[in-house]
């Protein structure tokens, strides 16, 4: 019963940070939270037995796609000051 | 107006395509005769209790090999397009101690995290692009620390070539050992004890290829990326 309250409030979590991220107007807040999706996504993988599936989310969504993202926004940044 | 009306009408569209998955769809009871007969083959005939790794490494060996050679094309991409530019100091604050003491202590042991991951891959979750991407991250943690972290463009690219010739030789190894349509079969070496690192065939080393590979191609991107003067 409280894995399954847990994993209606994860889900939760992770559609409005899905919101949010379509809806706000500043990319950075865009992009963390995308990551957030990631990592709420990860532990709902984890929870429902696929810590596989859950690992490669958290490495690759959370952490490697989020630092590239902002790595790019930095470059997009600096070449618009030129 | 129009335009919110015609999202409405392909929502609507979407929605309509797509029920009839949701209309039909139960949570078996059962497995499927395939799904039977992978965890079967993973336990008795390949000796690995981690039933993703067989199908990942042996089952979809081929799929795997496809997604190798996907990121290979993904970071010869990336490293074509960005050139890179000289890294200019002072450009950025350097990181403080405190970060950089962390950082360093860290990193090795991330490192070793990662080497642990896809060396147990068939014994325990995760496997070669888990255990690469953690290595890279380990890599973006010294980045971020030192503003002048420098890699070693040429131990990267020789790591990356030699374990990508070594993953495709081990499937080759197979094909001739073990016969036709027998391509990435990792049966060629003894399945051993279960649940020892040293068991499952080839799996370890496959997947030490992948991990290898992964992680010099995530940290190969990760520096093209990152720029003139240092990190983010």
């Amino acid at each position: 019963m409280s894995e399954t309250i847990l994993l209606v409030l994860l889900a939760l979590i992770c559609l409005l940070s899905a919101l949010y991220s379509i809806f706000t107007r500043k990319v950075l807040h865009a992009v963390i939270a995308s990551g957030v999706i990631s990592l709420t996504a990860s532990i709902i993988y984890l929870l429902v037995a696929a810590p596989d599936v859950a690992m490669t989310e958290a490495t690759i969504g959370a952490g490697l796609t989020t630092v590239v993202f902002l790595y790019t926004l930095k470059q997009v940044k600096e070449d618009g000051d030129d | 107006m129009i335009k919110q009306l015609l999202v409405v009408l392909a929502l609507a569209g979407l929605a309509w395509l797509l029920w009839p998955f949701l209309a039909e769809f139960r949570v078996s009871e059962s497995n499927n005769a395939l799904a039977t007969e992978y965890i079967h083959g993973s336990i008795n005939e390949l000796n690995m209790p981690n039933v993703v790794t067989a199908v990942v490494v042996t089952y979809r060996g081929l799929d795997t090999l496809g997604e190798v050679t996907v990121l290979f094309l993904a970071t010869a991409g990336v490293g074509f397009l960005l050139k890179r530019r000289e890294l200019k100091g002072g450009k950025r604050r350097a990181g403080t101690e405190i970060l950089r003491t962390g950082a360093s202590f860290l990193a090795p042991l991330i490192v070793m995290f990662g080497v642990y991951i896809f060396t147990h891959g068939h014994l325990s979750p995760g496997g070669g692009f888990q255990g690469g991407v953690v290595i890279a991250s380990a890599m973006l943690l010294l980045c971020l620390a030192y503003v002048d972290f420098d890699f070693s463009h040429r131990l990267l690219t020789w790591l990356e070539s030699l374990s990508g010739l070594a993953y495709a030789g081990l499937g080759l190894l197979g094909l001739v050992l073990l016969g036709a349509s027998s391509f990435l079969d990792p049966r060629f070496m003894p399945a051993g004890n279960w649940l020892r690192l040293f068991s499952a065939g080839a799996v370890p080393l496959i997947y030490s290829c992948v991990g290898l590979k992964v992680g010099a191609e995530l940290s190969t991107v990760l520096d093209s990326l990152r720029g003139p003067g240092g990190a983010a």
